[in-house]
């Protein structure tokens, strides 16, 4: 299977329930919470997961992305689809 | 003197709470202690709570709501809103029996983050004669459509043993059927009431062989639909497994009554004294406690753990295991292979797997033992 296929501009990825993004005060880090599972993940990380809220799809979420980052468009979401694709395996992500 | 003392331990990450002993199953390898806390011993509802705030306070991030059944407790709601309200992640450990869709909608109103539902066996008959409860088929699988119906992710718990290993493939099926997002496949741990039942639960090393080579084969074949997670028996591994963590490294465990231990079996090793979190804060217990820094890190190793290049891995493997099967709870756990007590161990493992059953223990206050 491969994940990188199923994300696609109209993809409005977010988190299912039962996973969190939470903000792991007493290490100073965040944190993916999954059954079972802990995914530290960093504020890069963290930044692109608020915008995975299920409204926004992901052409928006690169645009926003690359805008703060004044990156290239394509840069952002090769990275982007990427690092949601891997989520999206060990599934803590759905699109 | 001026010996340095050791920096503090990094705060826990999970706790578990075993609420009640009381349970509806008789399981054969109950994680319990074989002596069984009774329901007039346990912590009152407001004094759990005070738990959960203090854990997350301390650095918890998971809060496992386990037993015995969580759900025979009558505040189980309650206090799983608290844990939920105090910023834990909470996931619910359970047999499923009696918690009907109006409470599962309750407990997911509540802030239940994840449900673990064990099954016994792959089907009706072999589940619920190792469940010991008849009946209890219909209500698991009752219980795993009322949590998927709510949204939630459901994982399902097989312990695996010699009467119900050649399920495994059928134990994959029914999680993907069930819609589980997550499954355990974990092959019996002998403490406690396994222990005492290792005679007719030990599996040969063939057959478990087998069952790996099946679970590795279902995790590419169901790669991004169920998560398999494996436990593989201790007896024919060539490493143990760290000793929930790491002895006061990552989790803390508390009784019903309240004693707070860095392991659910941890009881077992005599001369340490675990603190009740009746008198005391767990941050005080997980700094202070002479019993959690007993083996906490690798001061306390012998060899050959103590110049192992493994030793921050595997932390010596399992404290109790060691007590257990080598009589001194300093050893390196007999799981490994480097350990002086391994070879005898798979030998004694490998005899058992081709005897009879033996006489059987089913979990209960009051012991029945059945020929």
């Amino acid at each position: 299977m491969d994940e990188l296929k199923e994300i696609h501009a109209e993809s409005r990825p977010h988190l299912p329930r039962g996973v969190r993004l939470k903000r792991d005060e007493a290490r100073g880090r965040w944190t993916l919470l999954a059954p079972e599972r802990i995914f530290e993940v960093d504020d890069t990380a963290a930044t692109v997961l608020e915008l995975c809220d299920g409204q926004r799809d992901l052409a928006q979420i690169v645009a926003e992305l690359a805008a703060r980052y004044t990156a290239p468009p394509a840069v952002i979401e090769k990275d982007v689809l990427a690092m949601l694709a891997d989520l999206k395996a060990k599934r803590v992500l759905e699109t | 003197m001026t010996a340095h003392s050791p920096p503090p331990p990094a705060p826990p990450i999970g706790l578990l709470v075993e609420l009640t002993h009381r349970c509806p199953l008789g399981c054969l390898y109950c994680s319990n202690p074989l002596a069984l806390e009774r329901p007039g011993a346990e912590l009152d509802g407001e004094t759990w709570k005070r738990v959960f705030s203090q854990a997350a306070a301390l650095g918890a991030l998971h809060v496992h709501l386990s037993g015995g059944e969580p759900t025979a407790r009558r505040d189980i709601v309650d206090l799983t809103r608290h844990a939920s309200q105090s910023g834990l992640y909470t996931n619910l450990i359970t047999s499923g029996i009696g918690v009907n869709e109006k409470l599962t909608q309750e407990l997911v109103e509540a802030g239940l983050d994840h449900a673990q539902l064990s099954f016994q066996g792959a089907d009706k008959e072999t589940n619920d004669r190792l469940g010991h409860y008849k009946g209890s088929w219909e209500r698991k699988r009752a219980f795993a459509a009322h949590v998927i119906k709510a949204g939630l992710p459901l994982t399902i718990n097989a312990v695996i043993h010699r009467a119900n290993l050649h399920q495994v493939a059928a134990f994959i099926d029914l999680a993907v059927e069930l819609g589980a997002r997550r499954l355990e496949v974990a092959h019996t741990q002998y403490y406690g009431w396994a222990l005492a039942n290792r005679a007719a639960l030990m599996p040969p090393k063939k057959q478990v062989d087998e069952s790996i080579a099946i679970v590795e084969a279902a995790r590419v074949r169901l790669k991004g639909e169920l998560v398999i997670d494996m436990v593989v028996p201790d007896y024919y591994a060539r490493y143990p497994k760290p000793c929930a963590g790491g002895w006061g490294r990552v989790a803390i465990n508390v009784s019903p009554s309240g004693k707070a231990l860095p392991c659910h079996a941890a009881e077992s090793i005599p001369g340490l004294e675990f603190w009740n979190v009746r008198d005391h804060s767990l941050s005080d217990i997980w700094l202070s406690n002479p019993a959690f820094k007993a083996f906490r890190g690798t001061e306390w190793m012998r060899e050959p753990c103590r110049s192992c290049e493994r030793r921050e891995i595997d932390w010596g493997g399992c404290r109790c295991q060691a007590l257990a099967l080598t009589g001194d709870a300093r050893n390196a756990d007999p799981a490994c292979h480097k350990s002086p007590d391994h070879e005898r161990i798979v030998a004694t493992a490998m005899a058992e797997s081709e005897s009879g059953d033996g006489v059987l223990r089913w979990r209960s206050y009051k012991e029945k033992v059945e020929a």
